[in-house]
């Protein structure tokens, strides 16, 4: 499959690798002659230097016969309208990065007026994800399947806990709930283990579960945390608007430290019922004035990754329950882990997670195709949901009779509604979405894929 | 330096060449000749040595720039002291110093032989000097990069970019394994069709084969005493002449048309030069050389021949140049330097190369007398990037001092000027033959061997446009990151 990406950025340089190591033939467009040297040297793809929504350019890419062309350059305008000359040149589906509030209400209209496949929003996708964990923050990271019926749920193990040393088959006895931990992270190494499994503290492991399950889970074994009523959120981007107004509608009560004074009044001005703070997040003092102390969560997001990183260290400190991080550069990501924040963001890889996913279900013929799809474990491990055919040859047969792949488990099935967590005598039937989890080298692009 | 992937690589390779040294290997048993030993001790020697390098994938696999420039200057130079071992053990050549000297020779498509009387070679032999012209013509790495499983593809670029003739590398399609199949298929369907036209006019199966893989390298190693001259037929002149010039296109040329974009093709920039260049040569030459031929189309004949066999530096010969009159020696010399197109298997500074720097050049004097005034280069009709002028600028400093050493180096030989000048000139540009005693019909034979050893390591540092032999040299390469 042929997939053009305009501008490589930190979203187009992610997903260039991600989809170079999936096998699609990719072309780059992007008008810094480094950047296209870069990209050439480091993922095997070819980089055309120009400006993305040139004819011309265009063209030598190659649009007239490819399958898709995603536009991801600072611009949102640029983006449209490269997305726009795709079209009518030949490309058969366009992904347009568009985060300026302004269109995000006119996002139907360029759809299907305007023919575009898809519009992400790095930010409020962002948003979306810090607000589901401040809605659960006992959670590192959560992650939703079949439209929230069923969540995927990341916690480290504390040092002290009922759960170290715990097998897993003797987890039911302990709370009484159907969930069931789908991946272990030790270290760097991801597993994903069977019944026999001690766990360790300091393991970072994923649950899933109903969100009722995934609650009463956490209180039996004494490490569940109300949902977040006092949030602080340091810095005034686009995502701390997003994530604001989404907050704000449940009731949460916001306060947003802001440095610039424009931006604080452009704030207040659209979330009046947010207190808005002109003041230097950075700063102790201020923070301190400000009552993060008192707090039930913080979260941090300046455009810089080293303060955001600084401030919520002393957050966690002063031992706010939640603190929540962004970070740009995925790069860091390790670092991060290591010196003990473990909730943290990434736009990119959250944007780039979203357009590989539709990728992959274009792949896919109709409805054999991925519905949602996450990476997980530091990109080490997926997390996908299908929706089972009506022709699918393997309904109907105990799932520990399937002729599943290596490094392939079923954490939940989801039939007419309802959650099962399924054991080896559960069975597939047409109709049920079913969420799984893989580690395997290739790539699962269709339900196909994870039988062998 | 990641030295467990550049021995991973290089084992991969080895394994590769004892693959494709079983050609000649099978050809010596059929025709029961001795060099069959030396070729069976040649292909175990690679297959144990390659299979102890390839045991364990390594674990870090990140190759950069520095380990692309390694991979190429140790595969090439190390290959052809393999490819050198059939000669050597089977006697046909004593000294193992010349074996390597007309292996290297063969790799990098130079032509330049030490052998006094070619056909007294086995066929075996002669089947083998010829095909490491094919071989190396369109790259030893390419190959491999073509049929490389595609894990270890990501970050091929940088090796691809070491052996790849010409300033600029472009990939035809976005997967470079595509890309080198694509070349690979083209170079083979090339090579076919001049195997069927040879054989169509009226030569052994065995010569037409061994001819084209000569010229699909542009290598120019002959398998008769005489070169083409011994077939003397006008027509195998022709065929000859219209295949080296092929040769010498860039390749993706060839792929352009062939995906339906003939008049992009026809309208680069490059191949105006390249036939600009040819045209007015043989022109030249032929009016120079009229007065020793019968005729201007007899002339002509020989004329074209020899230009083509020069600025594609594949170095046939039908004709003694050095009885013709010195302007038109002087003019294939010139031609010599300036080489073939880029991304063709020719050899040679390349014509797009000169061409950025005859734009460079006149850009400079223009702004020494207008020193206000700003002029953008371009190429192919493309703004030339910033760092490619500087790039060739920088090609020309290293190229000329690299001749400059190495030709001092050759004159504690007692051989004329001519002969030293011209033996670097042809060795660097991987042209073939020279004038006075490295002349179309002498050949290498009487260099010592310190200076076989300085002509071969020219060669290898022309082949693979200098830098990777370079970096061998340079201590930086070798420390640890």
């Amino acid at each position: 499959m042929k997939i053009i990406i305009v501008g490589d950025g930190k979203v187009g340089m992610t997903l260039t690798e991600f989809l170079s190591q999936e096998g699609y033939d990719i072309t780059v467009i992007d008008h810094n002659p480094k950047v296209v040297n870069h990209v050439i040297n480091t993922y095997d793809v070819m980089a055309i230097n120009g400006n993305g929504a040139s004819y011309d350019i265009l063209v030598e890419a190659g649009a007239a016969r490819a399958d898709l062309l995603i536009a991801a350059t600072s611009s949102d305008e640029l983006n449209i309208l490269s997305c726009l000359m795709a079209k009518k040149i030949g490309a058969k589906n366009t992904i347009a990065r568009v985060r300026n509030p302004e269109y995000a209400q006119q996002l139907v209209f360029l759809r299907e007026e305007l023919g575009l496949s898809m519009v992400v929003n790095p930010e409020l996708e962002a948003a979306r994800e810090i607000s589901r964990i401040l809605r659960f923050p006992t959670a590192i990271k959560l992650d939703c399947f079949s439209k929230g019926r069923v969540d995927l749920a990341e916690i480290k193990l504390p040092e002290r806990g009922h759960l170290a040393g715990q097998r897993l088959c003797e987890l039911y006895r302990i709370c009484k709930e159907k969930i069931l931990v789908c991946a272990v992270q030790r270290e760097e190494r991801v597993i994903i283990p069977d019944g026999n499994f001690v766990l360790a503290a300091g393991d970072k492991i994923h649950i899933t579960g109903t969100h009722a399950a995934l609650a009463s889970f956490f209180k039996a074994i004494g490490m569940f945390k109300e949902k977040s009523k006092h949030v602080m959120i340091i810095g005034g981007g686009k995502i701390s608007y997003y994530l604001a107004h989404q907050m704000l509608d449940i009731g949460v009560d916001i306060k947003i430290i802001e440095k610039d004074e424009a931006r604080c009044l452009e704030l207040s001005d659209r979330l009046p019922r947010a207190t808005v703070i002109c003041g230097d997040g950075t700063d102790q003092d201020t923070l301190i004035e400000e009552g993060l102390a008192s707090s039930d969560a913080c979260v941090v997001l300046t455009g810089i990754d080293e303060e955001n990183i600084v401030v919520s260290l002393y957050a966690q400190s002063l031992g706010i329950a939640k603190v929540i991080t962004k970070i740009d550069r995925i790069s860091f990501t390790d670092m991060v882990e290591s010196v003990g924040i473990d909730s943290f963001v990434s736009p990119k890889t959250i944007t780039a997670n979203r357009i590989i996913r539709y990728v992959r279900a274009m792949q896919a013929s109709g409805e054999h195709s991925v519905k949602t799809l996450y990476k997980i474990v530091n990109n080490q491990a997926e997390a996908l949901e299908f929706l089972i055919p009506q022709d699918c040859t393997y309904t109907n047969i105990p799932l520990k009779d399937l002729p599943t792949r290596k490094g392939i488990l079923f954490a939940s099935i989801i039939r007419r509604g309802r959650v099962i967590i399924p054991g080896g005598d559960d069975h597939l039937e047409a109709g049920d979405s079913v969420i799984v989890i893989a580690v395997a080298e290739d790539f699962i692009k269709n339900l196909e894929d994870i039988f062998m | 330096m990641n030295y467990k992937m550049v021995a991973y690589l290089l084992g991969r390779i080895f394994i590769i060449m004892a693959v494709l040294m079983c050609l000649p290997l099978i050809l010596a048993l059929v025709q029961k000749e001795d060099t069959c030993v030396g070729f069976i001790v040649a292909v175990l020697a690679q297959l144990l040595l390659g299979f102890f390098l390839c045991k364990r994938k390594p674990e870090n696999s990140e190759i950069y720039a520095k380990e692309g420039l390694v991979v190429v200057a140790g595969c090439w130079l190390l290959t052809s002291l393999f490819g050198a071992l059939p000669f050597y053990i089977s006697g046909e050549i004593p000294s193992f110093i010349d074996a390597f000297f007309e292996t290297v020779s063969g790799f990098t498509t130079t032509g330049a032989t030490i052998l006094n009387d070619i056909e007294s070679l086995s066929m075996s032999a002669l089947f083998w000097r010829s095909f490491t012209h094919w071989i190396g013509g369109m790259g030893v790495l390419v190959f491999v990069l073509a049929i490389m499983p595609k894990s270890h593809a990501t970050q091929s670029m940088h090796i691809m970019r070491a052996e790849a003739p010409g300033p600029q590398v472009g990939k035809l399609v976005s997967r470079i394994q595509n890309t080198a199949r694509i070349l690979y298929a083209i170079y083979i369907a090339l090579t076919l069709l001049e195997v069927a036209c040879l054989c169509f006019a009226g030569l052994p199966f065995f010569d037409s084969l061994l001819n084209s893989f000569s010229t699909a390298g542009t290598g120019g190693f002959a398998i008769k005493n005489a070169s083409i001259a011994a077939y003397d037929s006008a027509v195998v002149d022709m065929i000859i002449t219209v295949f080296m010039f092929l040769f010498g296109i860039n390749f993706s040329l060839f792929y352009l048309m062939l995906s339906g974009s003939i008049l992009q093709a026809l309208k680069s920039e490059e191949l105006h030069w390249y036939l600009g260049m040819i045209g007015v040569a043989t022109l030249l030459i032929t009016l120079n050389i009229l007065p020793q031929y019968k005729g201007f189309l007899n002339a002509l004949r020989y004329a074209v021949f020899q230009v083509v066999s020069v600025i594609t530096t594949t170095g046939f010969i039908t004709a003694d140049y050095e009885q013709w009159p010195v302007f038109s020696q002087t003019i294939l010399m010139i031609l010599l330097f300036v080489g073939a197109c880029a991304g063709s298997t020719g050899g040679g500074l390349k014509v797009s190369r000169v061409l950025i720097l005859i734009k460079a050049s006149f850009s400079q004097m223009r702004q020494q007398i207008r020193p206000r005034s700003v002029t953008a280069l371009h190429l192919e009709g493309k703004p030339l990037e910033a760092g490619v002028v500087t790039t060739v600028m920088a090609y020309m400093s290293i190229y000329a001092f690299t001749f400059v050493a190495s030709h001092l180096l050759l004159s504690l030989d007692a051989f004329s000027y001519a002969t030293n000048f011209t033996a670097v000139a042809t060795c660097l540009n991987n042209v073939g033959p020279g004038l006075d005693a490295v002349g179309p019909v002498h050949n290498f034979s009487d260099f010592s061997l310190f200076s076989k050893i300085i002509l071969s390591f020219d060669m290898l540092a022309g082949r693979l446009e200098l830098f990777p032999m370079i970096a061998l040299l340079s201590p930086t390469t070798w420390r640890r990151r």
